[in-house]
């Protein structure tokens, strides 16, 4: 198993914490360490995946520094967090893009707009500029959108899959058909409501200082919801083109519109205040090598929704060519960064609360226990 | 500080749980209020930082507390510890007004752990904080900010004046600082090592502080030294058997080695010194800090071997482990040949019988100068591990002598008209001796409370 910087960091923290234990109200990390006498790797991925980062165990813990001991449990796990998305990655060498993360998503975003906008300049010639009567296909015919979006979303569902498998068998779940749906749907409901930012009692979590705030909580919903409606939005209008021959565009009272609009204002106002509290945040208490990660994740984040509603508005006007462009650049980038990127933490997280009600249940730790040898 | 001559209403020295819940029960009656910590921000609360839980006396479920913990059997609890070491009416006045410290306490923002079936949970007796005593501060020191209270850190108090035997003002920083009423919430002085020597001699230059090294006791000298009353002997702290490594101060909770029941424990010489099955460990860690004093150079080893690995809480250091004794006596620094000896003499001396960890299961050694009692197995299933132990001070029981008021009482038979105590400072009133899980923050959130309302009355004419 893995022994890096990260791994030994986290694995000396949790050891005091086992042995002090004064932190096991405030979330399922420490119920999960007290089924533990070792750490290593795999349990030491999981717990990091379990961390929620809401703060409260650093800001109340006896040995935070400038205590010898130098305590850090959020910011231990952070960093663990984003070197053990980077040992999931699929194809394995891609992991190595966790570690910039924030500088490679950059770039690549920044590539692939410029693509999009000197691609389809060229092609669409002086009409760029121009308003146009069937809009957006006038600029990208619908066939080059589904070659490209198609051949790059099917590399990015496998790249997920197999990232996910990866992490599930590390997790030692079983193959699905044998999960305990009831733990299970207990780990979608702590997930959906995301039960471990509430600091144990319902007050909220020590984010972005040490007073107990629910901010974080709900402007997470605000993004996760309005990243959903989004893509439910993109799902109706896949099939109503294909299914009922409607294509776009649509009215404004219709399914991808409604759902597209509802989305995109939540997927302002979540990264919005996401940012804004994270820059309101000590760096050191939240892990230091991860925040590329996060605000790059955020950033793309934002600028889908507001391009997207952008685009929406002007779709009539002169602007729409070099809108689409960027919008759809932005839109690329989002998904050739999924596998690669924050994004990815959603299902590590899900998978990771399925099995700690599990081993709630069991009242006995399953991830990162040695496998007698087969005789 | 500014340079103009500060004056307040009530001036709180000490900035743990004592002290901060004074100073905001003084400012919810309105006073002006200026809180003296001595600790720097990051070190602020003192030894309340490194406590877990209280103790309230309930009569039937208490937000996170089930059941009922009535005063005969809480009484009954405290006689147990202290030998009747205690003032009657201030401990049960203690007692009975504990059964408000919980809701006091969430209603000012501290959270409480909710049952979780978890390994420190006691449900009934003890009501554990979320987080530790820590959060508890946080949660406090923001309600005292949000009152007004004028708090300044690095701030200790390095004088007194008196006049006519009240108090006229302090010195912190060279710069005096005036109040109608003073608090003294500064804990005890387990933290000053010449004090302890004044006490124990040379050896408490080998014992590790569990809290706060700010706890220096300066300001319980100023106040004896103004005629303040004494209560309990320089020589009476409370000591515990914790992991030799541990740091210096501060090291809290996590040091502590739960084994030595599971094992033998022996000296520098490599000998045995102690049943270390006498009873339960929880009753009996507290006279190891002591008895581990009393050895040369104030060390031991406990050893244990595989058989006992895991069934016990982790320790926060990783043993020396070895797979023969001779080979762990050479990496503790042993002689080899004596701890064979030792081990073999215990090992040979262990009677039969049923090993059960959860009970006294009676199964003992026979016919050796130090006889195990319970729990006796033999050391023989390598690989073997040891911890070093040290003598861990807690705190230390001498104080100033207060009234049901939380009045400074002066040696003279004359009660100090402005000067109010609570907190460590003042403990030893209620516990003479001994301790009792919770008791400590019990005493300093009833005495603070007390201090500060009347701290207030006095500075308010009320
Ligand atoms: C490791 C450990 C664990 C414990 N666990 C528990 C527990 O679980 N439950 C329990 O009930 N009790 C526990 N105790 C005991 C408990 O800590 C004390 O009873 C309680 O905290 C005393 O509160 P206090 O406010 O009087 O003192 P403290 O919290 O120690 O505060 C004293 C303050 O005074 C300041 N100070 C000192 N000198 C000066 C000066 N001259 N001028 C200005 N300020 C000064 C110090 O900086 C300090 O902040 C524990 C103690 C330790 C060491
Ligand atoms: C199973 C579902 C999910 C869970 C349990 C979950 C949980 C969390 C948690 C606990 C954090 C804070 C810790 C950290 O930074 O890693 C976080 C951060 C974040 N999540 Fe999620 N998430 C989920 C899905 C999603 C989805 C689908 C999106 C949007 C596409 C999203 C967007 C974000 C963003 C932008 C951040 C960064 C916030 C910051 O850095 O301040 N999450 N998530
Ligand atoms: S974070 Fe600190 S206080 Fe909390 S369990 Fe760990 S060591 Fe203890
Ligand atoms: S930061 Fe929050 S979620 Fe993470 S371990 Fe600490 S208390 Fe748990």
């Amino acid at each position: 198993m893995r022994l890096t910087d990260k791994v030994n960091e986290a694995a000396r923290v949790l050891t005091i914490c086992n042995a002090c234990r004064y932190c096991e109200g405030h979330c399922a990390v420490f119920q999960a360490m007290e089924l533990r006498l070792e750490f290593n790797a795999d349990n030491l991925d999981y717990m990091a995946n379990l961390c929620h980062n809401c703060g409260a165990c650093y800001h109340n813990c006896q040995y935070a520094p400038p205590h010898e001991f130098n305590l850090n449990v959020p910011a231990a796990l952070a960093e663990l967090r984003q070197e053990n998305y980077g040992v999931f990655a699929w194809p394995g060498f891609m992991g190595k893009l966790f570690t910039n993360n924030g500088l490679w998503v950059t770039l690549l975003s920044v590539l692939i707009i410029t693509a999009f906008i000197v691609g389809t300049s060229l092609t669409v010639g002086e009409d760029f500029f121009q308003t146009h009567d069937n809009a957006f296909y006038g600029i990208i015919p619908h066939n080059n959108l589904v070659a490209i979006f198609g051949s790059v979303g099917a590399f990015v569902a496998i790249a997920l899959l197999a990232s996910i498998t990866k992490f599930w068998q590390t997790m030692r779940l079983p193959n699905p058909f044998s999960l305990d749906w009831g733990r299970v749907m207990q780990g979608v409901k702590d997930a959906l409501t995301l039960k471990y930012l509430d600091g144990g009692n319902g007050q909220g979590c020590s984010y972005p200082d040490e007073t107990p705030s629910m901010s974080r909580r709900w402007f997470h919903q605000f993004t996760f919801w309005g990243f959903m409606l989004c893509f439910a939005a993109t799902s109706a209008g896949t099939i109503m083109h294909y299914a009922f021959a409607l294509p776009a565009p649509y009215d404004f009272i219709s399914l991808p519109k409604v759902l597209g609009v509802l989305g995109g204002i939540g997927l302002i106002v979540g990264p919005l205040g996401l940012l804004h509290i994270k820059a309101k945040a000590t760096p050191d208490v939240k892990g230091k090598t991860n925040k590329g990660m996060d605000v790059s994740f955020l950033v793309l984040l934002l600028l889908t929704s507001i391009t997207g509603l952008i685009l929406m508005a002007v779709r009539d006007t002169a602007l729409v060519g070099i809108m689409l462009s960027l919008h759809l650049g932005v839109v690329l980038t989002l998904f050739l960064s999924m596998p690669y990127g924050k994004f990815i933490h959603g299902f590590y997280r899900l998978i990771a609360l399925i099995v700690f009600a599990i081993e709630k249940e069991k009242h006995e730790a399953i991830v990162g226990v040695d496998i007698p040898e087969k005789e | 500080m500014q340079n103009d001559q500060k004056n307040f209403d009530v001036l709180v020295a000490g900035g743990g749980q004592a002290g901060i819940i004074a100073a905001i029960c003084a400012a919810e009656k309105g006073a002006k209020v200026c809180l003296l910590e001595g600790a720097p921000r990051t070190h602020r609360g003192g030894n309340t930082r490194h406590t877990r839980n209280l103790r309230p006396m309930h009569i039937g479920p208490l937000s996170v507390l089930s059941g009922t913990y009535d005063e005969d059997e809480y009484w009954d609890d405290l006689m147990r510890v202290t030998k009747g070491k205690t003032n009657e009416e201030l401990a049960r006045m203690t007692l009975r007004r504990s059964t408000e410290c919980v809701e006091w306490l969430e209603k000012r923002g501290v959270q409480f752990q909710p049952p979780l079936g978890g390994t420190l949970h006691l449900g009934r007796t003890n009501a554990f904080f979320m987080g530790g005593g820590k959060q508890l501060l946080n949660a406090l020191y923001r309600h005292g900010e949000k009152l007004g209270i004028e708090i300044h850190y690095d701030a200790m108090v390095s004088d007194i004046e008196f006049e006519d035997d009240a108090f006229k003002n302090v010195t912190v920083n060279d710069q005096k600082i005036y109040a109608k009423s003073f608090v003294a919430a500064a804990g005890g002085f387990e933290a000053n090592i010449d004090w302890l020597k004044e006490a124990w001699g040379d050896v408490a230059e080998n014992f590790i502080i569990r809290g706060t090294p700010y706890n220096t006791g300066g300001l319980l000298k100023l106040l004896l030294k103004n005629g303040a009353e004494q209560i309990g002997e320089p020589d009476q702290c409370h000591a515990v058997a914790i992991d030799g490594r541990a740091p210096k101060f501060d090291g809290g909770i996590c040091t502590r080695v739960d084994c030595v029941s599971l094992g033998v424990v022996v000296n520098k010489n490599a000998e045995r010194f102690y049943d270390e099955g006498e009873d339960f460990w929880p009753k009996r860690y507290a006279i190891w800090g002591r008895l581990v004093a009393a050895q040369p150079d104030q060390v031991a080893h406990v050893i244990i071997d595989q058989k006992a690995k895991g069934s016990f809480m982790p320790p926060v250091f990783p043993a020396e482990t070895a797979n023969t004794i001779p080979e762990l006596a050479n990496k503790i620094g042993l002689n080899a040949e004596t701890l064979e000896k030792t081990i073999s003499e215990y090992n040979a001396a262990v009677q039969p019988g049923d090993f059960d960890h959860t009970e006294l299961d009676g199964v003992h050694t026979e016919g050796l100068d130090v006889n195990k009692t319970n729990w006796a197995r033999p050391i023989d299933t390598p690989p073997y591990s040891a911890y070093c132990l040290r003598p861990g001070i807690t705190f230390t029981y001498l104080g100033v002598a207060v009234t049901d008021k939380a009045q400074m009482k002066m040696a003279n038979g004359a009660l100090c008209k402005n000067v109010f105590a609570a907190g460590e400072i003042m403990a030893g009133n209620v516990l003479g001796q001994g301790y009792l899980a919770g008791i400590g923050m019990t005493i300093g959130n009833v005495f603070g409370r007390i201090a500060g309302n009347e701290a207030a009355n006095h500075a308010l004419n009320r």
